[in-house]
């Protein structure tokens, strides 16, 4: 189901992770993706692993719920394992008709997949240990200097927010609204594409018009909290660097700096 | 002919560490033509223990029989128990979808796949029996108000003519005249059709004049299961688990602390006051009236 | 100084059919004068349509009057440059708690309104964590909002309109979805606030139990005010409430059904502790005379 979607699902407790400046976890997720396209050989992965269990257990954060945030991509997983299990040309371990696995293929397939998953567990960590408040409010720190070329940074940012605090009241709607339709006897399940197609209907424009509610709501909500765009608003939580986020930027440097030693001179 | 469920239990999110016991070994036995009031405050399993009885959750424990028919079997028809046993959400004007009322209603009937004449015949009477007006059938159910559109909700699933009707807390959100439009209508419909009804409410005073039964959930388990008088005779015990018995009743046993010799078990306005005036004395003349038509 | 002070007030709704082209005007709120004092609880009584939820509106400046006037805190609120000033002396809590909780977190959404009026970080802080304590929802700082129960919810709500410092807050039928223990938590929550802090409080509701605590009761009809006063008085007029169709409470209804019968009480019992002293001094006097 749809609720099995850990990203943007915030974990509650107390780490130095979660504590950390969301522009330091938003930089050292990039970071970590691209040392990940960086590292091209086995003791590299073995390193970009270890470093990522040892922020898993410092962020306190079960390891089960950076699983779950998997299940979403089971389907890419397994396109991209099958894809580079057959289609990589080399030296042949089985054969079967026409379609040959090579040992080239399995190294890489098994590459991509150890990349893939290690690269969703890496970002789920960010959502994990950071409220999407905060995180909207480090993009929009980061991304500030863009103000000057009129792109409206707080405006984007306000409204990302909003959609993630929405994103599992509309869910459960859809849970809601999916069961009553049921209980009508609607047929989500089975019928060709368009039949389903057509199907979804009764489930999307109730789901739309309890969004336009809601978002006409919380629109006069905000409203009348005083809400006026960016423009002379304070902040609750400012984004202050401090020693912690000084320390964790040197260890992102020194991590980099191994990962292009171990990940790629290493190589020859 | 009746549902039946044995040791029923549900288990949200099972094997993790948001694991819940929504029902913890329930039975219960529904005869036909019952009118039941289900209680329970928010999260005490009531929403989850409807949603077995047509099938839409799958109990994680238990078995649960309809007409005799154990419906976890693998080659039940969930389908047939789905439009027999009618499910009315929470907010069912929340799924109204269609471009005009009549259309919304048809929907239903439809889908069992019936011949158009029957599923607009079904509509219509399902309309009057929620008490729409056929003035309305041509309009968007969007334009109406709370309460219509909430009846409209109701024709759609009684067009399917379940025998079985549960109305999950049919009364939220309306106000004391659409409130009492509603449970007048029910009430209604029950006395044309004699269909088995179920009410969830979280409230005892909205479903005491109506209901032959009243089923009290907590924490997932069946508290008290008897006639309303029975049920808020426990005035303590519904005040621990955080429902109010109604007004009447908490009246009725001060007063009778006070040495009123007054029935403890009068939950209306009617039976109290019958009951007040006995006590002062001052119910000579309603005696008499009644004295003549016994005669 | 009456921090409301509403004259004549009419509010009109245009309806317009599909090509855009004018229908017909509704009036949603019908010459309605309204004087509040400072630190008073008031309850606006009606249906759906009765025209209470716009009047509410218009002391946030969410609606400006289409004729009449409407002065909150001495400030004209059709008055374009006071519109803010409006919002923050008069604070307005929703019915529907999933709609206008904006915060990830529950402090985050406390310090919504003071971060839009700029209030500097360190009085924020100490503004969320009094307002939190004064809902009593203080433990709960670092929740979701996702995961609290609706009553809960509500009184996120009132904390964060709380922390704005407003001399008034105008609850609109705060507990309409909510179940009976909800409703008592944000009932209680209203009268502390009212007596602890002396914030004036507008409450608007369908609930006749829930007005019986407030100093003055407004009934609204089609957009007029059709009964006021006290709530004893207001429950005097059972008769009245019934034709309007509104609920009075059953101890109420049975105190008035006895006194038709003949049994000497005085108007407007609201609890069945009232009534049940009454009776005994009934059942004294009838001695008495034996």
């Amino acid at each position: 189901m749809l609720r099995d979607i850990t990203l943007g699902q915030y974990y509650q407790t107390d780490s130095v992770i979660h504590r950390l400046d969301p522009r330091v976890k938003l930089v050292a997720t990039l970071a970590y993706i691209i040392s990940l396209f960086v590292a091209g050989n086995v003791p590299g992965y073995i390193l970009a692993g270890l470093f990522l269990a040892w922020v898993i257990h410092m962020s306190k954060v079960p390891f089960r719920f950076m699983v779950k945030g998997m299940k979403a991509i089971v389907f890419l997983l397994c396109l991209t394992v099958v894809f580079n299990l057959f289609l990589t040309p080399g030296t042949p371990v089985v054969s079967i008709w026409k379609i040959s696995i090579t040992e080239e293929g399995i190294a890489i397939a098994v590459m991509m997949a150890v990349r893939l998953c290690f690269l969703i567990i890496g970002a789920s960590i960010m959502t994990l240990t950071t409220t999407p408040n905060n995180l909207t409010d480090g993009l929009e720190k980061l991304l500030n200097p863009l103000k000057k070329v009129r792109v409206p940074v707080h405006e984007v940012s306000m409204m990302m927010s909003i959609a993630l605090r929405f994103i599992p009241i509309l869910m459960e709607e859809t849970d809601k609204i999916m069961k009553a339709q049921i209980a009508r006897g609607a047929d989500f399940e089975s019928g060709n594409l368009i039949q389903r197609a057509k199907n979804m209907v009764p489930l999307l424009v109730p789901l739309f018009i309890a969004a336009f509610r809601r978002a006409n709501d919380l629109a006069m909500a905000m409203e009348a909290r005083c809400y006026r765009g960016g423009d002379g608003r304070t902040k609750m939580k400012p984004l202050i660097y401090k020693k912690r986020d000084r320390i964790a930027y040197l260890v992102l440097i020194v991590y980099m700096i191994l990962m292009i030693v171990v990940g790629r001179i290493l190589m020859v | 002919m009746a549902i039946k469920l044995e040791h029923i239990s549900y288990v949200y999110e099972a094997d993790t560490e948001l694991s819940v016991k929504a029902l913890d070994d329930v039975s219960l036995e529904i005869p036909d033509g019952q009118f039941i009031g289900l209680i329970g405050h928010t999260g005490s399993g009531k929403s989850t223990l409807v949603q077995h009885l047509n099938g839409l959750l799958k109990a994680t424990d238990g078995k649960l029989y309809y007409n005799g028919e154990n419906i976890y079997d693998k080659d039940f028809d969930m389908k047939k128990l789905r439009s027999q046993v009618g499910l009315v959400f929470q907010y069912p004007e929340h799924q109204l979808f269609e471009i005009d009322v009549f259309s919304d209603v048809c929907f239903g009937p439809k889908n069992l796949g019936l011949p158009k004449e029957e599923v607009e015949a079904r509509a219509k009477k399902a309309l009057r029996q929620a008490g729409i007006e056929e003035k309305y059938e041509k309009q968007s159910p969007f334009e109406l108000s709370g309460g219509q559109k909430r009846r409209v909700a109701i024709a759609g699933v009684l067009a399917m003519q379940p025998k079985v009707l549960i109305l999950d807390e049919p009364t939220a959100g309306l106000d004391p005249k659409g409130r009492d439009e509603i449970l007048g209508q029910i009430s209604q419909l029950r006395k044309e059709t004699g269909m088995t009804i179920i009410l969830v409410s979280h409230s005892m005073e909205d479903v005491a004049e109506y209901v032959d039964r009243i089923i009290v959930m907590n924490k997932g388990k069946v508290k008290f299961d008897d006639v309303p008088k029975k049920v808020f005779s426990h005035v303590n015990e519904l005040e621990e688990i955080g429902l109010a018995a109604p007004q009447m009743t908490y009246l009725m046993h001060y007063l009778k602390k006070e040495g009123f010799d007054v029935d403890e078990e009068a939950g209306t306005v009617e039976e109290a006051k019958v009951s007040i005036l006995k006590a002062l004395g001052k119910d000579r003349e309603a005696q008499k009236g009644q004295g003549g038509r016994a005669c | 100084m009456n921090i409301i002070e509403a004259k004549k007030l009419v509010y009109e709704y245009i309806r317009r059919d599909e090509e855009g082209n004018i229908e017909g005007v509704s009036r949603a709120v019908d010459g309605v004068d309204l004087s509040v004092n400072q630190g008073e609880f008031i309850a606006i009584l009606g249906h759906n349509g009765s025209g209470k939820s716009t009047l509410a509106k218009h002391i946030n400046a969410l609606l400006t009057p289409t004729e009449g006037t409407i002065f909150v805190d001495g400030k004209d609120t059709s008055d374009e440059a006071n519109i803010w000033d409006v919002r923050q002396s008069a604070g307005m809590v929703f019915q529907n708690p999933d709609n206008q909780i904006i915060g990830q977190v529950v402090e985050e959404d406390v310090g919504f309104g003071p971060e839009n009026m700029g209030v500097p970080t360190k009085e924020i802080w100490e503004r969320v964590e009094e307002s939190l304590k004064a809902v009593g929802m203080y433990a709960y700082r670092k929740h979701s909002p996702n995961k609290l129960s609706g009553g809960q919810k509500q009184r996120v709500s009132i904390a964060g309109v709380l922390a704005m410092h407003p001399k008034c807050i105008i609850l609109d039928e705060p507990t309409a979805m909510l179940d009976p223990n909800g409703r008592k938590e944000v009932i209680r929550a209203a009268r502390a606030l009212n007596q602890v802090e002396g914030v004036t409080v507008i409450l608007i509701t369908h609930y006749m139990e829930e007005v019986i605590y407030a100093d003055r009761v407004f009934v609204m009809d089609e957009g007029k005010v059709v009964l006021q006063g006290t709530p004893r008085e207001v429950f005097s007029r059972v008769e009245k409430l019934k034709g309007l169709r509104l609920d009075v409470p059953q101890v109420t209804l049975l105190a008035y059904e006895l006194q038709k019968a003949g049994v000497n009480l005085p108007d407007g019992i609201l609890t069945p502790e009232e009534l049940a002293e009454e009776l005994k001094k009934v059942r004294q006097s009838e001695d008495g005379r034996q």
